[in-house]
């Protein structure tokens, strides 16, 4: 009931085109899903020990410079504020801890959407392309991102249930597919204290494989011992500040094609999706095979 | 209708002018009457269901790439792709042709009952599921569990075949001239005949692709699913 | 003193687990048959209806009309399925029944102005020519599906899953895979089939809205598409059948029938037809298409009354498989015109049942020659018969839903509402949200 899109930018300099290029792709798949959508952008991290974290007011303005005042006059500590449209961006030398729980106590408080150095996430809900028009996808640089477009099935679309799930700092994952034992998953990530915001599946594939990686495994490693705890049809995209990775479960019933050239990496669930990319003809084109782990490093 | 050129020999249609829906209702209708012998569409883009439910005996060409279930459900038309397809392309083909010049996303001639589907390139996974008398003759691979519960017909692959090959295979025959990474429950490698090599070679020609017949493998089923038997410990 | 005897049988223990566990340690086999859920459930009996008094005025019955018209279908297609009566007949295949079954219920069908439904095998000519509205079947197992029949059909249904297995597959045991069913289906004489629990070409509600997509296109948009599930996680289905395109939502609850599947799906999955029913239009009312996209119910609709009930909860038609099988003479004792009676107890017998308490459809030695594809059983069930005999079945159903609405005082049988109802017991009335009789107490509300 989605579509999934990512690219990853292999030219250094070139990254001033990943919103131009990934413009046309996300947009490709509103068809897909057409109640909501978000997308994960990675870039180079902010000066010093400065972390950026994304927030989102879903339903009407939000002053967020006033929150960037009070979190100065609160903390004592400087900070910066992007603004687009529900979407801001904070930079301030701040644990996520610390930040989440000064923004708990904000009235009216935003969503927390993502917490790291070197990503931003925008959600929200609507058609695809009116949200990618809103936030200017077509301006976004860095180095890769991951997108996702939804069909929802409650009745009241939120944001929150919209992918990227974030978990942890950088890292982020989209998710086509259902899987068959999310409540399982979550009970053990609940009795290792973890918390849950969703009741959504992909929150527990998320947090799963976020707490892995805080356990010391690799993103790689973490995704082998996912093959035997998640159980279901997916297609996973997931994403840190180093790397985009991709993998589908031993069925592989729910589609991916991938494209790869000499620049970039591109990542959809339905090849036209890729058809418009520069060089596309002679790209090396391929569906993921089953179980396989396929990561590209910048 | 508007068409960019139209004689009785050629018309031409431009998918992004007219739309699926009005090019599907063009072949279904106007074209069988105009009496014209090819038809070539442009910029396809990708679209799904382009071509769906032809029964026509013309030539149609898709100057492009093409989505989900490409000449699906076609009957007597000869339909080429000058590219990729996505899912699904010629499923439940009942005759005539289907030829893709590139490669082939999931599920290639799923239940498709007779005519010829080629793939010159990569068929992706399941390519052949539940055929049920087609040809598929694919130049380079094929994905897993390709030919799952194929019931008749032939499948012919120039490269490697995937995990799970044939799997639940009924009478449907597969042919693999490179590695076979695993056989599909109940399937299993057979020596090849004489007939054998004569079918290969015909497909070869019949698809118009090179390939040395002594170099295929001969997958068929063991049929030892054909009779519910707890003994086995079978599943149904 | 010789001890007194005393037999208690266990409540776990009985006698059917008992059988069950000696059947299994005996043969190692697993049981397959046909018909639905025998078990005890909560079902439309617990429901009754709040009619007419002296808030609310009844109709006459006969000379004050009520309209069963029923329309289904009007959200995309140019050509909705415009039906007399809101009972239709549900999927059942040329194959599992004979070719005289398949017959005898188009020409009941067709008199009756409903529609009747191809099964897992594709279109026979001859239920094509006896039913004036055909609804064509689109299957995991694609047998015999072909763009001529789905060019004749009336409307499309795509079959996701049904009450008796959700999540299962086809199964036709070899004994009935005859010649003539084994050339519709592409397979070998005399083997069992095993069909794919998932469709070939798609899998999930995104790709599903592209073969709807493609099914329409091939039709020319002409013809309602419906989309049939089995009734297990019925919101999120019928929400997701809902975005993907379905003109039609046909949900069928546990106690839908087959004719032959694993004894422990129909058992053990799916959920209760008035449970799942609550559900579905819970999920159509929220996504606010009531109007715009139909609701079939199905699972074991047995009576006017049954009719009348799903209509007031929220249904626009309902679906009859069993029961159209037990009109046509399904575990009776006897077969043939009245008065020329042929007793068949002992053909029952030889088959390890008895009448009223068979279940034996996969065997294709149906003692009354409906599920069958012998061709000295198939004359037991001349069609003509057996039309006459579901016509006056559908026509009995019938008069009991309107005799039903008028006493509530409607003169149109989808003007029932949930509001002329409430259950007898605390099961029902949680399971349908409507509140226990005499007070004002729905469970868990």
């Amino acid at each position: 009931m989605c579509g999934i899109v990512g690219l990853l930018i292999k030219d250094p300099s070139a990254g001033d085109s990943l919103g131009k290029l990934l413009l046309p792709m996300f947009e490709c798949m509103a068809e897909r899903g057409p109640d909501s959508a978000g997308l994960a952008v990675f870039g180079p991290p902010p000066p010093g020990a400065q972390r950026r974290y994304s927030l989102f007011f879903p339903g009407g303005t939000f002053d967020w410079q006033q929150l960037a005042r009070s979190f100065t006059a609160q903390t004592g500590k400087h900070c910066e504020i992007r603004c687009q449209a529900n979407h801001a961006v904070l930079m301030a030398d701040v644990e996520p801890a610390e930040l989440k729980s000064w923004l708990d106590e904000c009235d009216p408080a935003p969503y927390l959407l993502s917490a790291g150095r070197s990503m931003d996430v925008y959600k929200d809900e609507g058609h695809p392309a009116a949200i990618a028009r809103q936030y200017r996808f077509d301006q976004l640089t860095g180095s890769h991102c991951v997108g996702h477009t939804r069909m929802a099935t409650e009745s009241a679309v939120s944001p929150a249930h919209a992918h990227p799930f974030t978990a942890g700092e950088d890292f982020c994952l989209v998710h086509n597919g259902s899987l068959s034992n999310p409540y399982m998953l979550r009970r053990k990530l609940e009795a290792e204290g973890l918390t849950f915001e969703t009741d959504n599946d992909t929150e527990a594939a998320c947090r799963w494989i976020e707490w892995r990686m805080r356990q010391g495994e690799g993103l790689d490693q973490a995704l082998h011992s996912a093959a035997s705890e998640l159980d279901g049809f997916y297609t996973l995209l997931m994403a840190t500040a180093g790397q985009l990775t991709l993998v589908r479960d031993a069925f592989a019933c729910k589609p991916a094609v991938v494209a790869e050239t000499p620049g970039y990496v591109a990542i959809a669930s339905e090849f036209r999706s890729l058809a418009h990319l520069p060089g596309i003809e002679e790209a090396d084109i391929f569906e993921p095979l089953p179980e396989e782990i396929y990561s590209w490093k910048r | 209708m508007e068409t960019l050129t139209s004689d009785r020999e050629l018309v031409r249609l431009d998918l992004a002018s007219l739309g699926v829906r009005r090019l599907n209702d063009y072949l279904h209708h106007e074209l069988p009457r105009c009496g014209a012998r090819r038809v070539e569409i442009v910029n396809p883009a990708g679209q799904h269901n382009i071509a769906v439910g032809l029964d026509c005996p013309v030539q149609l060409d898709v100057r492009g790439h093409g989505g989900y279930f490409l000449a699906g459900m076609n009957k007597q038309a000869q339909v080429t792709v000058d590219g990729s397809v996505g899912w699904s392309v010629a499923e439940n083909m009942m005759s005539g042709s289907v030829r893709v010049r590139g490669n082939a996303s999931q599920c290639a001639g799923a239940s498709a009952h007779g005519g010829l589907l080629v793939i010159e390139g990569n068929a992706a996974s399941r390519c052949g599921i539940s055929m049920k008398g087609c040809d598929i003759v694919v130049g380079g691979n094929v994905g897993h569990v390709s030919a799952f519960m194929a019931q008749a017909g032939r499948l012919l692959v120039c490269g490697d075949a995937g995990a799970g090959l044939g799997d639940s295979l009924y009478e449907a025959v597969i042919y693999v001239a490179g590695r076979i990474q695993g056989l599909g429950a109940d399937a299993r490698e057979e020596p090849m005949t004489a007939e054998d090599f004569q079918q290969v070679a015909e497909l070869l020609r019949r698809a118009g692709l090179a390939g040395d017949p002594r170099r295929f493998k001969r997958v068929a089923s063991a049929r030892t699913l054909y009779h519910w038997n707890a003994d086995a410990h079978q599943e149904y | 003193m010789p001890h007194q005897e005393h037999r208690e049988e266990s409540y776990s223990f009985n006698r059917h687990v008992l059988a069950y566990i000696q059947q299994a340690a005996e043969h190692g086999l697993y049981e397959i048959r046909g018909l639905g859920a025998k078990r005890a459930l909560p079902t439309f009996d617990d429901l009754v209806f709040l009619t007419a008094s002296l808030s609310r005025y009844p109709l006459e019955g006969y000379r004050e009309k009520c309209l069963t018209r029923t329309v289904l279908g009007t959200r995309h297609a140019k050509k909705p399925i415009e039906l007399d009566i809101p009972i239709t007949i549900a999927g059942m295949s040329f194959g599992a029944l004979s070719a005289h079954a398949k017959e005898a219920i188009g020409r009941a069908a067709t008199e009756m102005g409903t529609s009747t439904t191809t099964g897992d095998g594709g279109m026979t000519p001859e239920e094509r020519e006896s039913s004036k509205t055909l609804i064509y079947q689109c299957l995991p197992s694609r047998y015999g599906f072909n763009p001529d029949d789905l060019r004749r059909a009336d409307a499309i249904e795509v079959v996701v899953g049904q009450g008796a297995k959700p999540g299962g597959g086809g199964v036709l045991l070899g004994q009935k895979i005859s010649p003539r069913v084994a050339a519709m289906r592409t397979l070998p004489e005399g083997i069992d089939q095993r069909s794919a629990c998932r469709h070939p070409d798609w899998t999930g509600p995104d790709d599903l809205a592209i073969k709807i997509a493609e099914l329409r296109e091939i039709t020319d948009w002409q013809v309602p598409v419906y989309v049939k599930i089995g009734a297990s996680r019925v919101p999120n289905d019928v929400k997701l059948a809902v975005k993907s395109g379905a003109d039609v939502v046909v949900v069928d609850g546990m106690q839908g029938g087959t004719a032959a599947t694993q004894q422990v799906f129909i058992e053990h999955a799916g959920i209760p037809t008035l449970a799942a029913l609550r559900q579905a239009v819970e999920a159509l009312e929220e996504m606010n298409v009531v109007g715009q996209v139909q609701l079939i119910i199905s699972g074991g609709i047995r009576t006017g009354a049954d009719v009348a009930k799903a209509l007031a909860m929220g249904a626009d038609a309902v679906a009859l498989g069993q029961g159209v099988l037990m009109a046509l003479g399904c575990n009776s004792p006897t077969y043939g015109p009245p008065g020329e009676r042929t007793d068949v107890t002992a053909d029952y017998h030889q088959l390890g049942a008895a009448p009223g308490y068979c279940h034996h459809c996969h065997t294709g030695r149906c003692p009354v020659g409906i599920t069958t594809q012998d061709d000295l059983l198939s004359e037991r069930l001349p069609p003509a018969e057996g039309a006459r005999r579901l016509q006056n079945y559908l026509s009995v159903m019938n008069m009991e839903l309107t005799t039903l609405a008028r006493a509530c005082g409607k003169s149109n049988v989808h003007h029932l509402e949930r509001e002329d109802l409430v259950a007898l017991t605390i099961e029902a009335a949680a399971m349908a949200r409507l509140p226990l009789a005499g007070t004002n107490w729905i469970p868990g509300s």
